[in-house]
């Protein structure tokens, strides 16, 4: 019963921060830093197991691991930077958060070329 | 998972200490020290954090191999 111990501590989390805040508010916004470190460190492991099953069958399907591995890459990236950008947002800094997020999206762009120039191979053979 | 849940209740135990000891302070007349106080319940805290903090980018890094 994984989810009552994520949601147990997301309210206890929640209640303290509550507390904290009034009196010191930026210890409240790293307590609830630790709070999504914490839940997301006990899903990550299940992540880990679907990202095995995917390869598995992409290896299965007989997919290219470089493009698997790209799309890895893409989701690690958006995860992490989802993550930051939401913290600087709770800390009422939306601009930051912004920026980190344009940023990722910079890096997805990047990592995605290679992808996208393969798609454009594959229409340009299909075009006489 | 007791250990990293520790950490929240650790991170608000010096949130509320510091808290009180800086309303101590402030109404001895020392508001300075209760600054030092804010200030070393703050890196205190920031050092757990942002080991925690390495310590999830390690493993979205190797889960998702970003190298």
């Amino acid at each position: 019963m994984d989810v009552l111990q994520i949601v147990a501590i997301g309210l206890i989390a929640t209640v303290l921060v509550v507390v904290v805040k009034s009196q010191k508010p930026e210890l409240a916004l790293l307590l609830s830093v630790a709070a999504g470190v914490i839940i997301f460190l006990l899903v990550l492991g299940k992540i880990g197991s679907i990202m095995d099953i995917i390869k598995d069958l992409a290896a299965r399907a007989g997919i290219n691991m470089v493009y698997l591995g790209s799309i890895l890459k893409i989701i690690g990236i958006a995860y992490i930077a989802e993550f930051g950008a939401q913290i600087c947002r709770d800390a009422g800094e939306g601009a930051v958060a912004t920026k980190i997020e344009f940023a990722s999206k910079i890096l997805i762009m990047v990592l995605a070329v290679p992808i996208v120039v393969a798609v454009l191979q594959a229409l340009l053979k299909l075009v006489p | 998972m007791g250990n990293s849940v520790d950490i929240i209740f650790k991170i608000a135990g010096v949130g509320i200490l510091v808290a009180v000891l800086n309303t101590i302070l402030k109404h001895a007349g020392k508001e300075e020290q209760g600054q030092l106080v804010a200030l070393a319940g703050l890196a205190i805290v920031f050092i757990w954090v942002i080991q925690l903090l390495a310590d999830l980018f390690d493993q979205v890094k190797s889960v998702f191999k970003l190298f």
